[in-house]
């Protein structure tokens, strides 16, 4: 299992790759995006571990948080209210 | 009506995460769906409920299988174009019409289109859609798209409308 | 046999996750790059997380990464939908080779919208 933690740690550093250097705003977005959803599958294999169902909630509630970031992130980045 | 089946939903969702039958538990899942029901249930898209009539629930079946199977394609397409040296790419943005009307249908096209081969959806702006392709091959672009296009309105359009 | 079945989910996703993410670092520009990480990286989280459902079985776990599953499927592809349109609304350009450009044509006749 450890193996399969290592090859996550190695997408996440490619993702911070693209978080450094991103030439513009939104690509620095959709790197964190991404990283949202790596950590849900973090949260998977550690629940595959521990046999604990706490992982898995830490998922489900990371899951939906990283998503209204992103939108929240993605209305800032358009440059108007919030309204529409 | 509408409201008794959210209220039964968001009671389903809420034992799945609990995951025990204990009447402690129950009582509170009763208690916060009842509150969200009543709290939030106006700004509760109406389409949703329509899913659960037998006829439409055997066509989002179908829908959802139809679905995985172009999910797997996009994704052994875009492994093939990451991983070769030449990258074959050919990016654009084409604009196609889409006859479905409610909003749930429309979402549902959106993020279909989102996650098959080599399409993104970019903006909806009345009845048509911009979609982002990674690799433009034919002569006539629109036409390929109305084709993935119309391939899930055919569907969704009996799921929802 | 549940544990090899699980075993193999985990290793396509994880290969999945990681064509995703040298997807992000390799192509030109945004568009396709979202193009390639939302995909690959949806479903290859998605796998991972069916994979819990055979490794545990069907149990509070399970049923739990059932829901994640829904949840991932049904927000990545809206997130990227706001990105690309944030991107393109906030003046970020095709890649230099690319073929067309539908919604800049049709978004300059009337800037107001």
């Amino acid at each position: 299992m450890s193996i399969f933690i290592g090859l996550l740690i190695l997408c996440l550093f490619l993702c911070l790759y693209r978080v450094g250097k991103g030439p513009t705003a939104p690509d620095r977005t959709v790197a964190i995006d991404i990283v949202g959803t790596l950590v849900v599958g973090f949260c998977a294999i550690y629940s595959i571990i521990t046999k604990k169902d706490l992982y898995m909630n830490i998922g489900l509630s990371w899951a939906l948080l990283s998503f209204i970031g992103t939108l929240a992130l993605a209305k800032y980045l358009e440059g108007r209210g919030f309204d529409e | 009506m509408k409201r008794f089946l959210h209220f039964l939903i968001l009671l389903g969702i809420w034992l799945a995460l609990t995951w025990s039958l204990q009447w402690q538990e129950v009582l509170a899942g009763v208690i916060v769906a009842l509150l969200a029901d009543l709290l939030l249930g106006d700004i509760f898209p109406i389409g949703s409920v329509k899913v659960f009539y037998p006829i439409r629930f055997f066509w989002m079946c179908v829908y959802t299988v139809v679905f995985i199977w172009y999910v797997i394609k996009a994704n052994f397409d875009v492994a093939y174009r990451v991983l070769n040296i030449n990258m074959p790419i050919r990016p654009g943005i084409v604009k196609v019409r889409t006859r479905l009307k409610t909003d749930m249908a429309r979402t549902f096209l959106a993020n279909s289109i989102t996650l098959t081969p080599g399409t993104l959806t970019v903006d909806m702006t009345g009845d048509h859609l911009y979609i982002h392709w990674i690799n433009i091959s034919s002569e006539d672009p629109e036409k390929e798209t109305e084709l993935i296009v119309g391939h899930f309105e055919n569907l969704l359009e009996r799921v929802f409308e | 046999m549940n544990e090899t079945i699980g075993m193999t989910l985990l290793v396509v996703g994880i290969t999945f996750d990681i064509v995703g993410c040298i997807g992000l670092v390799r192509l030109p520009d945004i568009y396709n790059r979202l193009q390639a990480a939302t995909k690959c990286v949806t479903l290859g989280t998605a796998l991972i997380l069916l994979s819990v459902v055979f490794y545990t079985g069907f149990n509070a776990i399970g049923v739990k990464a059932l829901l994640c599953i829904w949840f991932v499927l049904m927000t990545a592809p809206t997130g990227a939908h706001a990105i690309a349109r944030a991107a393109h609304r906030s003046g970020i350009r095709l890649w230099d080779d690319s073929v067309m450009d539908k919604y800049k044509d049709d978004s300059e006749g009337s800037e107001d919208n």
